[in-house]
């Protein structure tokens, strides 16, 4: 038997893909994917309508996908993130039905519970053998992890895996088997490596973003969690790895090992690895290339999917047993709910990603973000969007204090044994205020244009059009 | 108890809007060498609106303003005393002459705005072999010089000698330095460490300076700043240490006797001295009780 | 009272700044461009005016390019500007 297609529309031809049903891509080529674009191409070619795309996230790069929702190509959008360039027209009212948001751990658990049925799921795979076993640790458009297309591999109807790099069978070392695959379209090009990974992760150098880092960085040895066995996680934001820079000093200094890395991995978790600052990575997504040569050559550098990283409705997931997250928000509110979906003037400009699962599984969950950004205040009365409640917060680390949840009395004691500049969080906004002055309000339109759907099901806030 | 200040250029808003965030006790804004002759009007009211808006009443603020020399340093003063900072540094202070040049029109300024003379210190900055050799007498020169600096980066040109990590080319000087201002009775702070990847360099250096006797040290970078504050805190063994002082002599005074000695060793004035200082200082930061 | 007799600018385009230009003209006129406008448009105009009727100033085109400047910043740069327009 034979899965090697001549081309893409083929592919789709024997998938059997009809109006109306859905179709799923991941996002590991990131702002340097080729692969959604061609598809739809193809898709918009052949006369599909009223589509449903489930995409694990959209960057810039996918902007031609807003000509098939004008042309109701697409009539549905579920995603977990998106940048800004395609949030811009959804929150200038693009679509007709809200888009739906989920977190990385909320969609995989739907994609596995069968709540949101994929019809044909598109794979990107930077290798793969002619029976569809693939991987994105080597080829030249590398990626490292395929996390998040293995639930999208596992539970769709049809599965069509795209490669610019056919080996021969059996390909050693996949990360979706062949019992998955129905077809596979070799193509000049999955992606722009340039666009794929970055070459290197930056440290901030701004004295502010080090303050904040190492303050975090403190208060977390406070905790009392940074002992043999402890599991962290940290966002690739520029405080948040100066925070864990400090952090390894202070592992390294005190001999500790940890059991293990989660998340999206850049090099410096690679390097806090290889200098013993713990014993494993669990691995969702690659975000440069040091991080894609460790899982490539490293068995000590795990390959995770979504659901085995953070669904809730999975026996368990490594999310559950997270010891520490450093995260980033635009605004988080006096009850300490976050929003990382919409921007300073209500523009959709990311998404939950793996904020609320995280959060929600770690014993400290820390945001780490300066007392105000371009005047505004980070501290705001009613966050524009719940990205991740306030419950599973724990501690707002800023340049001007530290806010503890008053959930959480037993940190704010440690925090204050420590030394550390606690602030309630009611003065930390008025702290703030004292210097920007006090935000007017911003309004906005009447259309709901997106809708975040948490972790557990429920649904927070909706997100309106901007007026 | 002021161990740290740190540099901010007096024309980048970014950083002197958190100059109260960035965990030096003083802060030092930059109008000098930092500054471009064509930016020193901009910056002057940037520092200007800095000091007057912004509440930095939890921190030392210190403005470094042109040297006697310029024609900048008088607009500096115009611009920058009426919201009264806690000192202005003089940078390049080579002798008396140019302290009681800048002190007489503080002073000035001072009548006309109807604040108490002194109410602004002056902190001067030596950076010469000049300034480093009348140290002393620059220092009492006026009552109004609340510390002297000693700036290593200019001086080193000025001796023609390399500036190295260790710092044995500024020995004479720094000691020169402490000297002068224990004898003026005025605080002494040591030159800033420039390379800002080094940790481990400015704990060393750090702890050079404090083992020579400065009050504290500048920085030009904020990931030194908790080095210096750390290296210029009494050290828990220091607090513990003076507080069996205090006890040991207060024991003597109740018993009526007059040698006392602790762990084998004479206590004599020069020790409870240092203990009493240990223990201003510790307070002072929190980190221990009245004795 | 201040007479702006030329074309000035001051501060820059960098973060938590403002680029602040001042042109001479019939009457004041203050043009704000901002990110955070709908926050802060209303304050930044404000302070502008208390600036330049500080100075007398009557007859000015002010630009304002703000990058998110505190209103401290946003005086500063104005005042500067304006002082710098007076100069001959």
């Amino acid at each position: 038997m034979t899965k090697l297609v001549k081309n893409i529309r083929e592919a789709i031809e024997l998938s059997g893909l009809r109006d109306g049903q859905t179709i799923s891509f991941h996002h590991h080529l990131r702002n340097g994917d080729f692969v959604l674009n061609m598809v739809m191409e193809e898709i918009a070619d052949m006369g599909f309508r009223d589509l449903t795309v489930n995409a694990s996230s959209l960057f810039d790069c996918h902007r031609p996908l807003l000509t098939d929702i004008e042309n109701h190509v697409v009539t549905r959008l579920m995603t977990d993130y998106v940048s800004a360039g395609i949030g811009h027209a959804i929150s200038e009212g693009i679509m007709d039905t809200p888009v739906e948001f989920r977190t990385h751990g909320g969609r995989a658990a739907d994609i596995c519970s069968g709540e949101t049925p994929i019809d044909v799921a598109f794979i990107a795979a930077p290798s793969s053998d002619p029976m569809g076993n693939c991987t994105g640790k080597f080829g030249k458009s590398a990626c490292g992890s395929l996390g998040y297309a293995m639930p999208d591999a596992m539970h769709a109807k049809k599965v069509v895996v795209i490669t610019d790099n056919l080996c021969d069978y059996p390909l050693q070392g996949w990360s979706i088997p062949e019992t998955c695959v129905d077809y596979v379209v070799v193509v000049d090009a999955i992606g722009d490596p340039k666009g794929i990974v970055s070459g290197t992760t930056k440290i901030t150098r701004d004295p502010v973003g080090l303050v904040m880092a190492k303050n975090a960085a403190k208060v977390i040895k406070a905790s009392g969690l940074l002992k043999d066995g402890f599991s962290f996680q940290t966002g690739a934001g520029g405080a948040s790895l100066a925070a864990a820079s400090f952090l390894k000093d202070m592992i390294l200094k005190e001999g500790i090992c940890g059991s293990f890395g989660l998340g999206g991995i850049t090099g410096y978790m690679v390097d806090m690895l290889n200098e013993g600052c713990f014993k494993n990575l669990m691995d969702v997504q690659c975000f440069d290339l040091k991080a894609v040569e460790s899982i490539k050559n490293d068995p000590r550098h795990i390959e995770i999917a979504a659901d085995q990283y953070a669904s809730a409705k999975a026996r368990s997931s490594v999310t559950d047993n997270l010891d520490i997250v450093i995260l980033g928000a635009t605004e988080v509110d006096t009850d300490f709910n976050v929003n990382v979906h919409t921007d300073s003037t209500g523009y959709l400009m990311g998404g939950s990603g793996g904020h609320s699962d995280t959060a929600a599984g770690a014993k400290l969950s820390m945001i780490i973000a300066p007392m105000f950004r371009a005047r505004l205040p980070i501290v705001c009365d009613h966050v524009a969007a719940v990205s991740t409640p306030g419950k599973d917060i724990d501690v707002l680390v800023t340049q001007g204090g530290i806010a503890v949840n008053p959930s959480r009395e037993d940190l704010a004691e440690a925090i204050k044994a420590a030394g550390l500049p606690l602030i309630g969080i009611n003065e930390l906004k008025a702290k703030a205020e004292a210097l920007t002055g006090k935000p007017a309000p911003l309004a906005h339109g009447d259309k709901v244009v997106a809708k975040i759907i948490y972790r557990d099901g429920t649904e927070p806030s909706p997100i309106y059009s901007v007026k | 108890m002021k161990r740290s200040m740190l540099f901010i250029p007096g024309n980048t808003p970014n950083l002197l809007i958190n100059g109260n965030c960035l965990g030096a006790d003083m802060v030092i804004f930059d109008l000098e060498d930092a500054v471009s002759p064509d930016e020193k009007d901009s910056a002057r009211v940037l520092v200007r609106n800095t000091i007057k808006y912004l509440n930095f009443k939890s921190l030392g603020t210190i403005v470094r303003i042109n040297s006697v020399d310029t024609d900048y340093w008088k607009k500096d003063l115009d611009e920058i005393m009426p919201y009264t900072p806690d000192m202005i540094m003089l940078p390049k202070t080579g002798c008396p002459a140019d302290v009681l040049k800048a002190d007489a029109y503080m002073t000035e300024l001072e009548k006309k705005l109807g604040l108490a003379k002194n109410t602004v210190k002056l902190m001067l900055l030596m950076e010469t072999a000049m300034g480093v050799e009348n140290a002393y007498a620059s220092a009492s020169a006026s009552d109004r010089v609340g510390a002297i600096f000693l700036g290593a980066e200019d001086l080193t040109a000025d001796l023609r000698c390399k500036r190295t990590k260790e710092g044995r080319e500024i020995e004479y000087a720094r000691q020169r330095m402490v000297v002068a201002a224990r004898a003026a009775n005025v605080d002494v702070y040591d030159t800033p460490f420039t390379d800002v990847n080094d940790d481990e360099g400015i704990r060393i250096d750090a702890e050079t300076a404090k083992a020579m006797g400065f009050t504290g040290k500048a920085s030009i970078s904020p990931r030194h700043v908790d080095a210096i504050n750390e290296v210029f805190s009494p050290s828990e063994k220091d607090i513990n240490y003076a507080y069996e002082v205090m006890d040991a002599i207060r024991l003597a005074k109740e018993q009526g006797r007059g040698a006392i000695a602790l762990h084998g060793k004479m206590i004599d004035a020069p020790i409870v001295a240092r203990a009493q200082q240990t223990i201003a200082a510790a307070v002072e930061l929190g980190l221990g009780r009245e004795a | 009272m201040a007479e702006i007799i030329k074309n000035a600018s001051a501060g820059t385009m960098e973060s938590s700044d403002a680029f602040v230009t001042i042109e001479p003209a019939a009457a004041n006129q203050i043009n704000i461009e901002s990110a955070v406008e709908a926050q802060f448009g209303e304050s930044i105009r404000k302070s502008a005016e208390e600036v330049m009727a500080e100075y007398q100033v009557s007859g000015a085109k002010l630009t304002i390019k703000d990058q998110g400047a505190l209103d401290c910043v946003i005086r500063a740069r104005v005042e500067t500007a304006i002082r710098r327009g007076m100069e001959a």
